[in-house]
């Protein structure tokens, strides 16, 4: 079997064996290690005074697709960096199947690297630059073109092989980069905003294909982006960075369904920060608004609820369901599939809501500065926020 | 073994960059800072080598040093003031203006590069001179002394403060006058406050530059100063001709000082430019103006006409009998006054120089960029010392150099004493006078890679060597071979270090034409000079022909670089 798929990949020679098996799907072969396929502990790093990583504690599974997100400065290339031995860490472990590299230098560990400016060699051609990690010494030739060959088809960019990447879009430079990454088989793949410099349509288009080529390589990627979009369209577990440290790890949907903090909420989409007071178990208060919660509330006798504008409903003028109130429209944006909409709303604190309606619910209906429009928000989407750090 | 590098990724890898580095910083310690210490120290020792200011008190006691400052002084503001202006007319219509020929102008602009600042000594004298056919311009004042001097040293200095404007103002972000003409802002308007303004670092720095070379040449008042005293010339009087090595080096560092100064102010200012010209600026592209045009080509004309003039007398002496008696034309001065009096072989010499400082200098030069700007090397202190070091040739005359090297290596403590007087160190004083702006030619290539093809390569498990051959070193190579010819015009055509270094046997050529004209054989020497303006033209030409093929045959991948 194992001799079958070294057949179909002809690889023997180029690429280490336990990375042939991985890349020929066979990745659940010997896996009993109950620790995380790559772990990192207390992980710090500063730049003179700066801190640029603050004790990061990460674990990654095998073949998980782990997205770093957070703003601009946040740390997330200086992790990735660490991760890939460009950058030593000052304190902390970084432990990739089984083996503590924190030491190591980046040739002894085992990753594969794509930058957002590709980094591609322009003297170079596509095939060369493909097979840079392929030739050493005296690798069989025909053994690497093979492996190029393949690579290439991997990507969607066959027989481009005599091209120099000058002749290529950015788009397609970035797969042959991602090509060259993933020609030696390495066991962890790790990409910095692989995406920002392409247009948005061709951004759209690769993160698609990325994400599939991963899924079926089961390659434990890291990709590192400050666009949330991306993050949630393409993770596993997305980990949302902060000033050098991390403030939630989750999955796409409960990060965004339950943030962990203000700045969690706030970063990951757009929502409303509504402030009421405790008055029941169920029941909050906020200026004349009475709402009723799906979660029971905690004891403090102040609630924050972050409403995601998606959330709030629009409803017949005269219904008075649980949780209607009055709002006036102070601005209206039409953006194609959905609207957003500006509301003043009798909160506690007066602070316009904001409201997304998508443009099939509201059948062409236009919604005009001024008017007055029932809304509700509906209980179960009403969750209290822990306590303001 | 330090040297033998890891072709395969290895650990040791890592640590080599370092130790590399090292013996840089340790070559440039050996051959630039401790000359110039040993300048310094001999200017505070008195004759039995204890610490005394005495020197000081006796040069300033010297009748008309106070008057060869001043002079020295007043000669390079004036040369200063004549030639950026002219020289920045000359890059404006060049690079701003729909010119027919700009290639031709820009080459003829250039043309003073080839041969030794004496050829305009030279050809001045046959122009205003005694016997000059022109001399009647000067309206009775004579050619020998400042007037002479100062001529000499435009025309020479000429070239360097054009380069440096040519970049300024090629490098124009075109939305600029997009919006000055949406505006409807005058001719003038628009030139004061978009062109000047975005050109003033290189205004700056050519005026730097421009006075740092007044000050420090000195086979020009030599030739045609009269006697006229500057300083320059007393270092060379003093070295030279009275062996007086204590005086001479006081008067170098009266020479470093002005001149380490403007360079320091240049460095600062430049540090400030960086932000000026944006990723997104658009490049700007002249169209046809007829009104603005026609008088900047006669400007350019003009010009080009009284620099080819300068070119072609020192030629055209080479080939009369007796200017301006006998015009009959002859090889008589390159065959007896060259070849038969034996002072053809230090054509040979500076030949040998030239190629040797080429082949030498420029894997030095690169190298130790590469070290600096595309591996870790560690410690970082090691890193800037070699920064410091590589700017620091800038800031230092060559004549400056020259009598650190005599004091330095001539020393009979020295174990390198050996070297004085070998065409070894007449190389390696040649690859250290000219380092500076070799260094930066190779650090902005450098630069310009993506930053992370080291880190790619790491990630691949290719060694950093492997990737500087088969990708650093290709896609460099425009800027190597710039400068192997700097390197070599270069040393064709210096004077300055190498007129305290040689001995009979490696006499170099520019230097023969400072005995030449000194034994009165202004015939010789011009023959001398016109044959160094040739060999620079062809390197030149040679240069140009072989990028052109080699970037052609091997480097396809540029025909799609946008
Ligand atoms: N070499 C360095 N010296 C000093 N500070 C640095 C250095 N490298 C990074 N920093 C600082 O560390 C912080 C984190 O940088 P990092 O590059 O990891 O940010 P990032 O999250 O990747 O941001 P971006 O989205 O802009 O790429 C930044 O504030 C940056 O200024
Ligand atoms: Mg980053």
């Amino acid at each position: 079997m194992a001799e079958a798929l070294f057949d179909q990949v002809g690889s023997e020679e180029v690429i280490p064996a336990p990375a042939a098996r991985r890349l020929a799907g066979g990745f659940t072969v010997d896996r009993e290690l109950p620790m995380a396929h790559l772990e990192i502990t207390q992980l710090s790093k500063r730049y003179g005074a700066f801190v640029a990583l603050d004790g990061i504690e990460l674990a990654v599974d095998e073949g998980e697709f782990l997205v770093l997100l957070g703003p601009s400065g946040c740390g997330k290339t200086t992790l990735l960096r660490a991760i890939a031995g460009l950058d030593r860490q000052d304190e902390g472990r970084i432990v990739h199947a089984g083996r503590d590299i924190s030491r190591l230098p980046p040739g002894q560990r085992d990753y594969g690297i794509v930058f957002q400016s590709y980094a591609l060699f322009p003297n170079l051609s596509v095939a060369d630059n493909v097979a840079y990690g392929l030739q050493h010494g005296r690798s069989d030739r025909r053994l690497i073109r093979q492996r190029v060959e393949e690579m290439l088809e991997l990507v969607g960019l066959p027989g481009t092989q005599a091209k120099y990447p000058a002749q290529l879009s950015g788009g397609q430079q970035q797969r042959i980069a991602l090509a060259r990454a993933l020609a030696t088989a390495p066991d962890l793949l790790l990409l910095d905003e692989p995406l920002s410099a392409l247009d948005a349509i061709e951004r759209v288009r690769l993160r698609g294909e990325i994400r599939a080529l991963q899924t079926r390589l089961g390659v434990t990627t890291i990709m590192v982006t400050h666009d949330q979009e991306e993050a949630l369209a393409m993770a596993d577990r997305i980990v949302v960075m902060q000033r050098g440290r991390i403030q939630q790890i989750g999955a796409p949907r409960d990060i965004y369904r339950q943030p962990g903090n203000d700045f969690v909420a706030d970063f990951i989409g757009r929502g409303n920060l509504l402030v009421a007071e405790r008055v029941g178990p169920h029941h909050a208060r906020s200026g004349d608004l009475l709402l009723r919660t799906g979660a029971e509330l905690p004891a403090a006798s102040t609630a924050r609820f972050y409403v995601r504008p998606e959330d709030i409903r629009l409803h017949d003028t005269l219904d008075q369901g649980e949780n209607t109130f009055y709002g006036h429209v102070l601005k209206c944006e039409f953006l194609g599939p959905y609207s957003l909409v500006t509301l003043r709303a009798p909160t506690a604190d007066g602070r316009p809501l904001v409201a997304q309606f998508s443009s099939n619910y509201l059948c062409g209906r236009e919604i005009r500065p001024g008017a007055l429009l029932r809304l509700g928000i509906p209980a179960e989407h009403l969750q209290a926020l822990p306590e303001a750090a | 073994m330090i040297l033998s590098l890891p072709l395969r990724w290895c650990a040791d890898g890592e640590r080599l960059p370092g130790r590399l580095l090292l013996v840089a910083a340790a070559a440039l310690a050996l051959f630039l800072v401790l000359p110039l210490l040993a300048l310094l120290i001999g200017s505070v020792r008195d004759d039995e080598g204890a610490f005394s200011l005495l020197r000081f008190a006796e040069f300033a006691a010297t009748p008309g040093m106070a008057t060869a400052a001043w002079n020295t002084l007043w000669v390079a503001a004036l040369v200063t003031a004549l030639t950026v202006p002219l020289a920045f007319l000359y890059a404006y219509a060049i690079q701003r203006a729909c010119l027919p020929l700009r290639g031709l102008w820009r080459l003829i602009g250039l043309s003073a590069l080839l041969g030794p600042s004496l050829v305009g000594a030279i050809a001045f004298i046959q122009w205003f001179g005694t016997q000059g056919v022109l001399k009647a311009w000067l309206g009775g004042a004579s050619v020998y002394g400042p007037v002479g001097i100062v001529m000499a040293t435009v025309y020479a200095a000429f070239p360097h403060a054009l380069m440096i404007l040519v970049v300024a103002l090629a490098t124009a972000d075109g939305r600029l006058y997009e919006a000055a003409d949406a505006l409807g802002a005058s001719r003038w308007r628009r030139f004061r406050t978009v062109t000047l303004p975005a050109a003033k670092y290189g205004l700056i720095s050519a005026a730097l530059v421009v006075f740092a070379y007044s000050v420090s040449e000195f086979g020009i008042p030599k030739v045609i100063g009269g006697n006229f005293p500057v300083l320059a010339v007393e270092v060379y009087v003093q070295v030279v001709g009275q062996h007086n090595f204590g005086r001479g080096a006081i008067v170098a560092l009266l020479l470093l000082l002005p001149v380490l100064f403007a360079f320091a102010i240049d460095t600062w200012v430049q540090r400030r430019q960086q932000a000026s010209l944006t990723a997104r600026a658009v490049p700007y592209q002249p169209r046809p103006d007829r009104r603005r045009d026609l008088p900047l080509l006669l400007y350019c004309l003009l010009l080009a006409t009284a620099m080819l003039g300068v070119l072609g007398m020192a030629m055209y002496t080479s080939l009369v009998r007796f200017w301006p008696y006998n015009l009959e034309l002859t090889l008589d001065h390159y065959i007896y006054g060259l070849a038969e009096a034996g002072v053809l072989a230090a054509w040979q010499n500076s030949l040998k120089i030239a190629a040797l400082t080429a082949l030498i200098g420029t894997p030095l030069v690169f190298f130790t960029a590469w070290l600096l700007e595309r591996t870790p090397a560690r410690p970082a202190a090691l890193a800037t010392a070699v920064r410091a070091m590589a700017a620091l040739p800038m800031g230092v005359p060559g004549l400056v150099l020259g009598i650190g090297y005599i004091l330095f290596f001539n020393s009979p403590d020295n174990p390198l004493n050996g070297l004085y007087h070998t065409l070894t160190i007449m190389v390696v004083a040649t690859v250290v006078h000219f380092y500076t702006p070799c260094h930066l030619t190779a650090v902005t290539a450098l630069k310009s890679l993506d930053r992370e093809f080291e880190a790619v390569s790491a990630s691949l498990k290719v060694s950093r060597f492997v990737t500087l051959w088969r990708v650093t070193l290709p896609v460099c190579l425009p800027a190597v071979l710039e400068i192997a010819r700097y390197l070599f015009i270069n040393a064709m055509t210096t004077v300055s270090a190498l007129v305290f270094l040689y001995s009979s046997e490696t006499l170099p050529a520019a230097v023969a034409i400072l005995n030449l004209d000194e034994a009165g054989e202004l015939g010789p020497a011009a023959a001398m000079a016109t044959l160094i303006v040739l060999t620079s033209a062809l390197i030149s030409l040679v240069y140009s022909l072989l990028t052109h093929l080699l970037l052609r045959r091997h480097q396809a991948w540029r025909n799609f670089q946008r």
